[in-house]
């Protein structure tokens, strides 16, 4: 051959990038879950942008606040639900960085209804992404308020039955409904063209921010294997065949400039 | 020479706020410290300094632990509900090691309660108020004076500690029309706060900052017991050396009353009124209620001094006295059912509090 055959490693197949911590120690993600291309995603991003230095990222209770460990930029954890309060004290000491928080579906839309609610009131120049696995994953797989009608959870073992607990909460469309929004979109991670649009929702988010239009907001379903009870595979099936249904994927509010 | 200034005690707050360069505030609306949040949003903006009305006192407390995980100055102020809706993040702060400043305008109780003037939530306070392992030094001012001067000694030890400290008055402080001179007091250099999160490319070394309220999560300490051991190190040091407390006719007394905040007002006027009849009375009135004197009054217990504590509650800081007195002592009590009428009007007056002396006599 004569070739010199180059060593495969991870960063030629998939890149690796910067923004990531050299030695994640304690990879706390189960198999087949999708919100560590949450932090892929958010690096690869920031990255493109050149503001890893002047960006503080906000974590609350849940799966989603293990990202701390991995994306190496400044973080604040704090308690159950409260990211966007955190982020508005950070926002508004530091009104040149991005700030921006990642939650779960139970710290946003359910224990964390009222800081969204202040931070969406307020208009502050925020980044929300809502990592929507349908469950509450860090305690076992109970229901969320986005479980879908039916879904099968340790605290629905017969299904949800809309007679007690109601339908799916859907953030991005609540969210589009408020003035100070600058952007709101839905993006999904089961397959690779669904990865780069979603990231591109993250970067048009992150510069509406740094435009300082309004607050901008991303959710993104994840697939959640172990809680499922489902294989990862059956997973990425389970979300384009129920979740997208229920939760449609694209941008539901995008202005330049809020009166 | 500061500025003389005629005003209430929650105006008070604001003003010693600002002298101890605070940079940010954040209040929702709860009666009776309006007046605190009022004075932020008007002041504040003209000096260039951080105003937010919160959606609720879970937003104020939350928003603050972002300011203070950003490194700034920063502060709250609430009353008794919105004090208890607060805990959860005070305990993550106390973890964190956030320092901040909370001003707690004491209204009555327990839940919504009549909202005039009480000191009922003493224990809560002084215990910590959350979850978990941990102290917050609590100053509690009697006069509009003490409301400017301990809110500026609050975040000097703050800073000082990394931890929550909270000012504790009462409706009757807070609304309390006194002269006040508005001077800046020095208290000497804090630690640089080089932990804060202001994004990699502002710190020096390059390296990235995480604060977090889960001790032992992300490497803070080796472990949690040497977390704990820390913690434990800065809870003694506080209760070592920042003692603080007024004694008003103590040396030769033989009955001492105990009180703080707008009871100690009236207890010192009953002392007054008691010695005129050549009663040996006195005062030790504690301004940080925690740490607590236990020692002086213990001393003084086992001198053969009575006591007579004197609180605007069913009986909280009589424990703590009768702790310090260790069984050496009488403790007696004036307390809320001892007030002049009985709706939520009725205060504690020097009569009563001067009958009582003498009956102990």
């Amino acid at each position: 051959m004569g070739k010199e055959t180059k060593k495969v490693t991870r960063e030629r197949v998939a890149g690796r990038q910067k923004l990531l911590v050299p030695q994640i120690a304690g990879f706390v993600y189960c198999p087949g879950c999708h919100e560590p291309l949450a932090a892929r995603a958010i690096a690869d991003v920031l990255e493109e942008l050149g503001t890893g230095d002047r960006t503080l990222g906000v974590f609350g209770i849940g799966c989603s606040s293990f990202l701390l460990g991995i994306l190496d930029i400044d973080v604040v954890l704090g308690p159950h639900g409260r990211p966007p309060d955190m982020a508005t004290g950070l926002k508004r000491v530091y009104p040149d960085n991005i700030v921006f928080t990642v939650q779960g579906d139970g710290d946003l839309m359910s224990i964390g209804a009222d800081p969204l609610l202040g931070a969406l009131t307020r208009a502050e120049k925020i980044t929300i992404i809502m990592l929507n696995n349908a469950v509450y994953g860090t305690t076992g797989g109970q229901m969320a308020p986005t479980s879908l009608v039916g879904q099968i959870t340790t605290t629905t073992p017969g299904g949800r039955d809309i007679a007690h607990f109601g339908f799916p909460a859907h953030a991005a469309e609540m969210i589009a409904t408020f003035k100070g929004v600058a952007y709101s979109a839905r993006g999904a991670f089961n397959t690779p063209y669904n990865y780069e649009r979603t990231k591109g929702y993250i970067k048009i988010a992150f510069q509406k921010q740094m435009d300082s239009v309004g607050l901008s907001f991303v959710e993104i379903l994840c697939a959640c294997p172990a809680n499922w009870r489902m294989s990862p595979t059956d997973s990425l099936k389970w979300i384009e065949e129920k979740m997208i249904l229920e939760f449609p994927l694209g941008e539901f509010k995008n202005v330049d400039r809020i009166e | 020479m500061g500025e003389r200034m005629f005003i209430e005690g929650n105006v008070a707050i604001g003003w010693g706020a600002a002298k101890a360069d605070c940079q940010a505030f954040f209040g929702y609306p709860i009666t009776p410290q309006n007046e605190i949040t009022e004075w932020f949003a008007r002041e504040f903006p003209k000096m260039g300094r951080i105003f937010v009305q919160s959606q609720s006192e879970l937003g104020s407390i939350n928003i603050l632990y972002g300011a203070a995980a950003a490194g700034v100055r920063a502060m709250t102020s609430t009353s008794s509900p919105g004090w208890s809706l607060m805990q959860e993040t005070v305990s993550d702060m106390a973890n964190a090691e956030l320092p901040c400043v909370i001003v707690h305008v004491q209204r009555a109780g327990p839940g919504g309660g009549p909202i005039r003037h009480a000191q009922q939530d003493y224990l809560q306070c002084t215990r910590g108020g959350g979850h978990g392992d941990y102290r917050n030094i609590v100053l509690a001012p009697a006069s509009s004076q003490e409301c400017c001067d301990l809110v500026q000694l609050a975040f000097y030890l703050a800073d000082k500690y990394r931890n929550p400290v909270i000012v504790m008055s009462d409706a009757i402080i807070g609304r309390l029309r006194e002269t006040v001179e508005v001077k800046k007091i020095e208290f000497g250099p804090v630690p640089d706060k080089e932990w804060a999160a202001r994004g990699k490319g502002r710190h020096k070394d390059g390296k990235r900052r995480v604060v977090d309220h889960c001790a032992d999560l992300f490497g803070r300490d080796p472990n949690y017991r040497t977390f704990l051991q820390r913690l434990d190190q800065k809870v003694g040091q506080m209760q070592e050396s920042e003692l603080q407390y007024e004694s008003y006719k103590t040396d030769d007394a033989e009955l001492i009353l105990v009180a703080y905040g707008y009871t100690a007002r009236v207890s010192k006027e009953a002392v007054n009124m008691a010695r005129a009849e050549g009663i040996r009375a006195g005062l030790i009135r504690p301004i940080a209620i925690w740490p607590f004197p236990y020692k002086v009054i213990g001393d003084k217990a086992r001198q053969g001094c009575k006591f007579l504590v004197v609180e605007d509650c069913l009986g909280q800081m009589v424990e703590d006295v009768r702790f310090a007195v260790e069984g050496c002592a009488d403790v007696h009590l004036v307390s809320i059912l001892d007030r002049h009428i009985p709706t939520d009007g009725g205060m504690i007056l020097p009569d009563k509090v001067f009958d009582k002396i003498r009956q102990i006599k």
